[in-house]
C-alpha cells in the first residue's frame, strides 16, 4: 500500500470533474420535480445532449455552440416528454421511461456518422491570479468553465425558487396544482418551461461527458448518470444546495476508489466499486430526506 | 377516433409489419452484444464480422443481432427471443454469457450456439476465444520499453482468466526489457463505460503511469491518455488509429470473420459439431495494428520480431522460468504453459503487487 502516490489536490480537482455531468442533470431535475412533474427521462435527455452537441461542435469547431445545441437537443427532447404527459395527460413514469429507451436509440442513430471523431478541444481556464494561489487555485480555479456554470446553475436555481415571485408560483404549482389553478396560475405552462429546462441541463450534462470528459461520442456513453442524478435530487430533498453537496459526495467516492486501487490499498476492490452507492444510501438514511413535493407526478387536467 | 387510438394502431401496425417476415429457407443467424455496435472496440469488430458474414453468403443468411444486452438474466431471455425466432445459430459474444447461453441452449437442442471467451461446452455448444494475451505480450514489450516513470497502468475489467492472462503477458514481457517496471492495475467492473473508463485512466496518469493498458471496449482511455500528454497507449479489440500515431502506438484487433463464415457455413452444410477453438497471431484471429512512428526503430524491430515468433509457434508467451506471485515455482527454465492453465489463470505472476478481487 502507499497512499502517498495519492495527491490530494489532483484528488480534488479531479472530484469537480467527475461530479459535473451528475449535477447539471440532477440541477435540471430538480426544478422539474419542484414544479411538480416527474421525468424518469433524464438518461435520454443527457445522451440526446450528448450527440447533439457533439454534432454541433465537430461541424462548428467551436464547444460552446456544441453546449448550445446540447441544451437545445435535450431541451426538445423534454419538451417532447412535456407534450405527452401535460397535454395528452400520458402516464409520467411510463413515459419517463419510454424517452429514456428513445433517446438511447435516436442519439445512436443521429450518432452514426460520429464515432471516432474528434471534439474539439475545449482548454481549461487558467484564472489568473486565483488560478496561481496554492492548494486552492488547482481544486477550485483551473477547472474548464462548464464547471463554474454547475455551480452558477445551482445556485441560480436556489435564488430562482426562494427570492423569486416566479419561483413561488412554480413551487406552488408543484405543492399543489388545483390550487395554483384556482388562483389563475398557468400550470400546463410553468411545467413545460420547467421540463425544457430540466431537458436543457441534463443536455448540458450530456454534452459535459462528450465534448470534456471523454470526449468523443461513443452510443451508450452516458451509462447509467442519468439515474444516478435522479437519485441525487431525492437524496437531496429537492433542495439545490444539498443536491450540490450530494453531486460532489458521488463523484467524490468515485474518484477516490479509483486512486486507492491504483496505490493498491488491500481492501476488497467489490466494496471500492460499491462504496459510491452504499455512501449515497447512508447519508440518505442519515440526513432523513425531505418531503417532496405535493403533486409530484400527479396527472394535471384543468377539468378535475 | 382520439389522438391516443391513433397511436396505439400505428404501433400496433410497426410491431406487425417488423414482425411479420421469416423465410423458412435462409440460415439464420443471430448475435448477443454486450456492448453498442458503436463501441468503437470489442462488439464494433463483433458486428464487422457479422457484415461479413452476410456479405459472404448474401440472400442465404439472415443475420439478426441485440447489442448492449446486460451479462445475466437478460441476456437468457435475449437468446430465448431468437431462438424462438428460427436462428439456426447464436453466437454469444461475452464471457458473462456463459451460464445463459449452456441453459438455453439445452431447451433448444436443435439450435446451435456459439459461446466466445469461455469454457463450458454441450453438444450444441462451442467455445471459441482468441490468444489476445499474445498480442499482449507484445504490448507488454512496448510498454517495458517506452515507460520512462517505469509506472504502467492497466485498466482491468473484470478479473476473469481473459483479463488476468493479458496482465501476466504483458507484465513479463515487459518485466524482461525493464527490471524496474511496475504494474498499477484498476478494475473498472465494467466492460463499456466511457466516462468511468476515461476515470480510471485519469487517475493513473496522475498516480505517475506514463503507459495506459486497457482491457475495456471503449476508446476513452485513449483520450485522457491524449489529453494527459507524454503517455502511451494501445487499441484494445479494435484498431482505435484515430489516436495514432499517439497517444496510440499500436493495438490488439480481434477478427472473427473467418471464424464467423466458417461456422455458418458449417450449419448451412450440417457439418457443425462443437469444438473449442482457440487462436491467435499466427491463425489471423488477433491482429497486431501497425507500431507508429512514435515507437523507435529498435523497440519496434523487437515488438515485431516476438509478433513473428508468437505466430509461428517458435515462442510461448509463457516459457519459463516463470514463478508465481507468491514466488512458487510455476513453469521452468523453457517449459511453456499449458492451456488449461491458461483457460482458468486466476493467479499474477511474482512481481506484480496487489490481489485479483475473488
Amino acid at each position: 500500500m502507499d497512499l502517498s502516490s495519492i495527491n490530494p489536490i489532483l484528488l480534488l480537482a479531479s472530484l469537480m470533474v467527475a461530479a459535473t455531468p451528475i449535477l447539471l442533470a440532477a440541477i435540471g431535475e430538480l426544478v422539474v420535480e419542484r414544479a411538480g412533474v416527474l421525468n424518469l427521462g433524464v438518461e435520454g435527455m443527457m445522451i440526446t445532449g450528448a450527440v447533439s452537441g457533439f454534432i454541433v461542435a465537430v461541424s462548428t469547431g467551436s464547444p460552446l455552440l456544441g453546449f448550445a445545441g446540447a441544451a437545445f437537443g435535450g431541451a426538445f427532447l423534454g419538451l417532447l416528454f412535456g407534450i405527452l404527459t401535460q397535454v395528452l395527460l400520458s402516464n409520467q413514469v411510463a413515459t419517463g421511461l419510454a424517452l429514456t429507451l428513445f433517446g438511447l436509440g435516436l442519439s445512436a442513430l443521429m450518432g452514426q456518422n460520429y464515432i471516432g471523431v474528434k471534439a474539439p478541444s475545449f482548454p481549461d481556464w487558467d484564472i489568473p491570479v486565483l488560478g496561481d494561489i496554492p492548494v486552492i487555485g488547482p481544486i477550485v480555479f483551473q477547472h474548464d468553465p462548464m464547471v463554474y456554470v454547475g455551480l452558477i446553475l445551482v445556485a441560480a436555481t436556489w435564488w430562482f425558487l426562494h427570492k423569486t415571485r416566479h419561483g413561488l408560483v412554480l413551487r406552488a404549482v408543484g405543492e399543489n396544482h388545483d390550487a395554483a389553478h384556482a388562483l389563475g396560475y398557468k400550470v400546463i405552462r410553468v411545467r413545460l418551461l420547467a421540463i425544457m429546462f430540466g431537458g436543457a441541463c441534463a443536455g448540458l450534462g450530456g454534452a459535459y461527458l462528450s465534448l470534456v470528459r471523454v470526449p468523443q461520442w461513443t452510443e451508450g456513453m452516458t451509462a447509467g448518470a442519468g439515474w444516478i442524478a435522479l437519485a441525487i435530487v431525492v437524496f437531496a430533498g429537492w433542495k439545490p444546495w444539498r443536491l450540490l453537496l450530494g453531486a460532489y459526495l458521488f463523484g467524490g467516492v468515485t474518484v477516490l476508489q479509483l486512486n486507492l486501487q491504483a496505490a493498491g490499498v488491500a481492501v476488497p476492490v467489490e466494496y471500492l466499486s460499491m462504496s459510491p452507492y452504499l455512501a449515497t444510501i447512508v447519508v440518505l438514511v442519515i440526513m432523513s430526506a425531505g418531503r417532496a413535493p405535493g403533486s409530484l407526478g400527479r396527472i394535471f387536467h384543468a377539468s378535475r | 377516433m382520439t389522438i391516443k387510438s391513433i397511436l396505439a394502431g400505428a404501433t400496433l401496425a410497426l410491431g406487425l409489419a417488423s414482425g411479420a417476415f421469416a423465410d423458412a429457407d435462409k440460415t439464420k443467424v443471430g448475435f448477443v452484444y454486450v456492448g453498442p455496435v458503436g463501441d468503437g472496440g470489442w462488439t464494433y469488430e463483433h458486428n464487422q464480422a457479422r457484415l461479413a458474414v452476410e456479405a459472404e453468403f448474401g440472400d442465404a443468411v439472415e443475420t439478426v443481432f441485440v447489442e448492449s444486452v446486460p451479462e445475466g438474466p437478460d441476456a437468457e431471455r435475449v437468446m430465448t427471443q431468437m431462438a424462438l425466432g428460427g436462428a439456426d445459430l447464436i453466437f454469444t459474444t461475452s464471457f458473462g454469457y456463459m451460464d445463459p447461453t449452456i441453459n438455453v441452449a439445452a431447451k433448444f437442442p436443435d439450435v446451435k450456439f456459439e459461446h466466445a471467451t469461455g469454457f463450458k461446452r454441450a453438444d450444441n455448444v462451442s467455445t471459441y476465444s482468441a490468444r489476445f494475451y499474445e498480442g499482449r505480450a507484445v504490448q507488454g514489450l512496448i510498454a517495458g520499453s517506452m515507460t520512462k516513470s517505469n509506472i504502467v497502468g492497466y485498466i482491468g475489467s473484470f478479473p476473469i482468466p481473459e483479463v488476468i492472462r493479458g496482465i501476466n503477458a504483458a507484465y513479463t514481457q515487459a518485466k524482461k526489457v525493464n527490471p524496474d517496471v511496475e504494474f498499477k492495475i484498476v478494475w473498472a467492473y465494467t466492460w463499456f463505460d466511457p466516462a468511468k473508463e476515461a476515470e480510471a485512466a485519469t487517475v493513473l496518469i496522475e498516480q505517475g503511469a506514463d503507459v495506459i493498458l486497457q482491457h475495456t471496449d471503449s476508446t476513452a482511455p485513449q483520450a485522457a491518455a491524449q489529453a494527459a500528454g507524454n503517455v502511451i497507449t494501445f487499441g484494445q479489440a479494435s484498431d482505435m488509429a484515430e489516436f495514432g500515431p499517439l497517444p496510440r502506438v499500436s493495438s490488439i484487433i480481434d477478427d472473427w470473420a473467418p471464424y464467423y463464415i466458417a461456422r455458418t457455413k458449417a450449419v448451412m452444410d450440417g457439418t457443425w459439431t462443437s469444438t473449442d477453438t482457440w487462436d491467435g497471431i499466427g491463425a489471423g484471429m488477433v491482429g497486431i495494428g501497425e507500431i507508429s512512428s512514435a515507437v523507435p526503430a529498435d523497440i519496434k524491430a523487437a515488438a515485431e520480431a516476438l509478433r513473428d515468433s508468437l505466430a509461428d509457434g517458435s515462442y510461448h508467451a509463457f516459457t519459463g522460468p516463470i514463478n508465481k506471485q507468491d514466488g512458487s515455482v510455476w513453469l521452468a527454465d523453457g517449459e511453456t504453459a499449458d492451456d488449461g492453465t491458461l483457460a482458468g489463470m486466476n493467479f499474477y505472476v511474482e512481481g506484480i503487487v496487489g490481489d485479483i478481487p475473488q
